[in-house]
């Protein structure tokens, strides 16, 4: 195996080492632990009261237009990352392209702005 | 770590897995460790006019066992209408986005786990694993409290993800690479106007960048004023309301940790990380560092992660909570066009130098 790809293994071993040392630490838990469940401990606490509905209860997403707009200007920094990179080999060329780049993101930004889409409802 | 070639050892690779993830382990548990007990435990008493813990030890210093052995002992509840496998899995998820996260910190010239060309863009894409695990802690509790939490938690990373990735590029543009180790070689080997004394730390010249990534860390670590998911006034503990006994005590190391990882990759951007600037010693490149770095190396990054860390949590302890709606006009309408503007600026002085 490449070099390169076993330092992505390392990355795969710590994933793994997390779950590992969570699973030890509950399960020394669980052996010191009481269990005696009723039926009161078990449902869901809303300050003392009983539950009214479902715990799903309906509730408005907000954020769905920043989801959007999230994901543009997430892609956004994919493109960018490149460039940062090897700015000093572009220059002055590199410079203006990502002017442009940036300046039609930044109209982006501006006309969903005036639409009003930034505000928290 | 490549520490191992160093010594001049020859370790199966299985070993030197075991190795990293053990140094892994350390490296995760150690400042967060630290960080409850300097900053939580006794930082927060001394700015709230008490004394904090003082019973277990010496001033209180083996609380944190004592709490840990606490937990290990409390009642494993779960909602019955709970989702049990997902509620279950998402503490674990939580620290698991922590635990691969350090898997890309540089600690000294050799120590390191991983050295990927693109570390830093790595260290984004993994931060945000965290809020998988948040959303669906919410999502599984079957809880309105923790669903609003939730909710809120993924609205408020997604708000703030986007100013501290713009902030980390233009420190890529001016170290022109997103290796971790090549971040910080350019710092301490750099030079300010041809002075090198203190070598070229990028919270001098990116002055701007270390203030906006600084406000996202906040954000994203849920750390008051940006305490929204989790605050206790409105949603009783947010995405955690129905954790209890250790699954709670997850979901807390993995907060401070992480506050404590990110606090590293702030350094490393912005202070210089493991470097001492090289002039001092007469060095110029990764190779003529000397090979006591690789033990005094980790010890001035912890050291400024504790610096770090020290901000974070005096704006925690001093700043009442934001409203939702300020919080995400704050974003979208302050940091992000700021950190598109300094991007543009940045690399017009680099390419005019």
């Amino acid at each position: 195996m490449s070099q390169f790809l076993r330092s992505y293994l390392t990355v795969v071993w710590f994933g793994l080492a997390a779950f590992l040392i969570a699973s030890l630490l509950l399960g020394l838990s669980a052996l010191l632990r009481p269990n005696r469940p009723t039926r009161e401990k078990l449902i869901a606490y809303e300050s003392g009261v009983d539950p009214v509905g479902e715990g799903w209860s309906q509730s408005q997403i907000r954020y769905y237009v920043f989801a959007l707009l999230f994901v543009i200007f997430d892609v956004e920094a994919v493109f960018i990352f490149p460039w940062a990179t090897q700015l000093e080999r572009y220059a002055g060329f590199g410079l203006v392209e990502m002017g442009v780049f940036v300046a039609v993101l930044l109209l982006g930004l501006v006309y969903a702005w005036r639409k009003g889409v930034l505000r928290w409802i | 770590m490549s520490m191992v070639s160093v010594l001049a050892v020859d370790l199966p690779y299985w070993a030197q897995s075991l190795l990293r993830v053990l140094g892994g382990l350390v490296a995760v548990l150690l400042p967060a460790g630290t960080i409850v007990y300097v900053f939580l435990f006794k930082m927060m008493s001394f700015m709230q006019s008490r004394l904090g813990p003082m019973e277990a030890g010496p001033y209180g210093s083996m609380q944190l066992f004592a709490e840990v052995g606490k937990w290990l002992q409390k009642e494993d509840i779960y909602p019955e209408r709970a989702d049990k496998f997902i509620f279950k899995l998402a503490p674990l998820i939580v620290l698991a986005s922590t635990f691969l996260l350090v898997a890309v910190v540089p600690f000294g010239p050799d120590a390191w786990f991983t050295n990927f060309e693109a570390g830093i863009f790595y260290a984004l894409a993994v931060s945000s694993v965290s809020v998988l695990g948040i959303l669906i802690a919410g999502w599984a509790s079957a809880n309105k409290y923790s669903l609003l939490g939730g909710l809120r938690a993924a609205g408020q990373l997604i708000a703030y993800e986007l100013p501290m990735v713009l902030a980390v590029i233009g420190v890529v543009i001016q170290a022109g690479s997103m290796n971790l180790q090549d971040i910080v070689l350019a710092q301490n080997a750099g030079s300010i106007f041809g002075w090198d004394g203190l070598g070229n730390p990028y919270v001098l010249t990116q002055f701007v960048g270390f203030i906006i990534f600084m406000i996202a860390v906040q954000a994203e670590l849920t750390q008051a004023p940006f305490d929204m998911p989790i605050a206790e006034s409105e949603l009783v503990s947010g995405y955690m309301t129905e954790y209890s006994g250790f699954r709670f005590l997850i979901f807390f190391i993995g907060e401070f940790a992480t506050a404590g990882v990110f606090a590293m990759i702030a350094s490393i951007l912005f202070l210089g990380g493991w470097g001492v600037p090289f002039a001092w010693f007469g060095w110029t490149d990764m190779d003529s560092v000397d090979n006591w770095m690789n033990i005094v190396g980790p010890l001035i990054l912890f050291t400024k992660m504790m610096l770090v860390v020290f901000v974070v949590m005096w704006v925690r302890f001093s700043y009442p909570r934001f409203r939702e709606d300020q919080l995400q006009r704050f974003a979208w309408k302050v940091l992000i066009p700021i950190s598109l503007v300094n991007i543009m600026v940045t690399a017009i002085l680099k390419v005019a130098f």
